[in-house]
């Protein structure tokens, strides 16, 4: 079997060995990833700062309405995630590009980690202001369904399928799925439910303090998705080249056994 | 593409008609269904307005349906299941079959098995769960475009997980997700038609399910190429 030991006593493979290309890095961190998780977590602090400490408590909601701060800013990460997703999805079907198809994977799968987190901090704020953890209201219902939706879409990119087919298949379902985004988003105007109706508008009546503070929300979760993307994309990036790394391992395994020079065989 | 719908519908009901599946273990299952809600949900009397009615004639509707889409999920299983050795997708597409062909041609035979299993679901609600029936025609119309969205919808995202091992486990969770406005639209239109309750507007949720129905088509045809091209 080839080596594949990389330190410098061991002996150099040979350029055409698949086995000698350049390992990629063992980490998926780097300037920019530190740069985006630094000022995610500035934002976030400052966030926590505003919404907890500096704004004070809402008139009829008291306390609660300070989740607004973590919960329309986890609608916003969710539509972004699966925006990105319908966005990659195009794009890997006119470009067959694999770039496209592994970010809308990532992009799907921080969404839908988002979209958990806005109905644990939806439910958590019901409770106080309903009297009830869930109520079967539309917004609330197409949301859960969006949310299964793409659980779903993530379980059909891991199907035992030719990665060509598979990447198709979930570009396919990654548009599709897109049109439920619409009808949680409108759901509010399309029908009279017990969920409030859009909260920024243009004649949005809001205390000035608490709308920076929703606005360092708004940012700070916009860019802790950017920084989990950058980072789950270069997951599978890496575990792309891995499964690479193996088919090349067992093509070299296949060719030592056939080859007379003996070269690549444990010595 | 019209000989090629009739082709492939008559293949996969040829199919049924010698395996025997859907009617000797999807109705069979339908049934079981309906016998455990009953068993699961007590048949005490509630009080609706100023009647009075069981809690399973109350859900019935509901029930009912729910019965139909997990029976519905066996049937499109089945319907890639038959195609699912040697690559018999492949075959149908190198034998020049119209993917649209493919696509309308087995959601035809499974709306036409799917349609047999409610008429005997139905008659099995009737029995089981005591409801009445007001409006017959909303009842038949309501069943015939929730059929077709179930079918329509169901064949597509069904045909999304064809060819994989996990095809069983990731139909479910593919196709339930999309038919849940056609749950909602059929059981109010179903309600409708069988108690006449004041309130609730049968015939707009029938006609829902049509809108439904029109846009599954419009992306079954759009999709369906795509997806078949590779299988």
């Amino acid at each position: 079997m080839t080596t594949t030991n990389s330190s410098p006593t061991a002996p150099k493979p040979s350029d055409d060995d698949p086995l000698a290309k350049p390992l990629a890095p063992a980490h998926t961190g780097s300037a920019l990833t530190f740069r985006l998780g630094l000022a995610a977590a500035i934002f976030m602090g400052a966030m926590l700062v505003f919404g907890l400490v500096i704004s004070g408590p809402e008139i009829n909601q008291r306390d609660s309405a300070r989740l607004l701060y973590i919960h329309l800013p986890s609608v916003a990460a969710t539509y972004l995630g699966f925006l990105v997703t319908l966005v990659g999805s195009v794009i890997y079907l006119r470009t067959k590009s694999l770039f496209w198809d592994m970010l809308a994977g990532a992009s799907a799968e921080i969404g839908v980690v988002f979209c958990a987190g806005l109905l644990f901090s939806g439910a958590v704020w019901g409770k106080p202001t309903w009297g009830v953890y869930w109520q079967w209201d539309p917004r609330l219902t197409s949301t859960a369904v969006m949310f299964v939706m793409y659980l779903g879409y993530l379980a059909l990119r891991r199907m035992d399928l030719p990665p060509d087919v598979r990447s198709r298949r979930a570009a396919i379902l990654g548009i599709a799925s897109f049109a439920n985004v619409i009808v949680v988003h409108y759901s509010v105007q399309w029908w009279r439910g017990l969920h409030q109706g859009r909260t920024l508008g243009v004649d949005t009546q809001i205390d000035g303090l608490m709308l920076f503070s929703l606005f360092l929300g708004l940012v700070a979760f916009v860019l802790t998705f950017a920084w989990l993307l950058v980072h789950r994309f270069r997951v599978a990036w890496l575990s792309h080249q891995v499964e690479e790394l193996g088919l090349a391992r067992a093509l070299a395994e296949r060719r030592a056994e056939t080859d007379p020079t003996g070269r690549g065989r444990t010595p | 593409m019209v000989h090629d719908i009739w082709l492939m519908a008559s293949k996969d009901l040829k199919v049924e008609f010698v395996s025997r599946v859907v009617a000797s273990q999807i109705v069979p299952f339908g049934l079981l269904i309906l016998i455990l809600f009953g068993l699961g949900l007590s048949p005490d009397l509630v009080v609706v307005g100023d009647e009075r009615r069981s809690v399973l004639e109350e859900v019935a509707p509901g029930l009912f349906w729910i019965a139909v889409l997990l029976s519905a999920l066996m049937a499109l299983g089945r319907a890639f299941a038959i195609e699912a050795e040697d690559g018999n997708l492949d075959a149908l597409r190198m034998a020049g079959m119209d993917p649209m062909g493919v696509f309308l041609g087995k959601s035809l035979a499974v709306a036409a098995q799917l349609l047999v299993l409610e008429v005997i679901l139905g008659l099995g609600a009737f029995v089981l769960f005591g409801v009445p029936l007001a409006n017959p025609v909303l009842l038949v119309m309501t069943a015939l475009f929730a059929t077709v969205c179930i079918t329509l919808a169901g064949t597509l995202y069904a045909s999304l997980a064809a060819g994989s091992t996990s095809r069983d486990t990731l139909v479910p969770l593919l196709v339930l997700p999309v038919l849940a406005p056609v749950l909602l639209g059929a059981t109010l239109a179903t309600r409708d038609a069988l108690f006449a309750d004041p309130g609730v507007l049968g015939w707009s949720w029938a006609l829902l399910l049509v809108v439904f129905a029109l846009l599954y088509l419009g992306l079954g045809m759009l999709a369906f190429g795509p997806i078949l091209e590779d299988a």
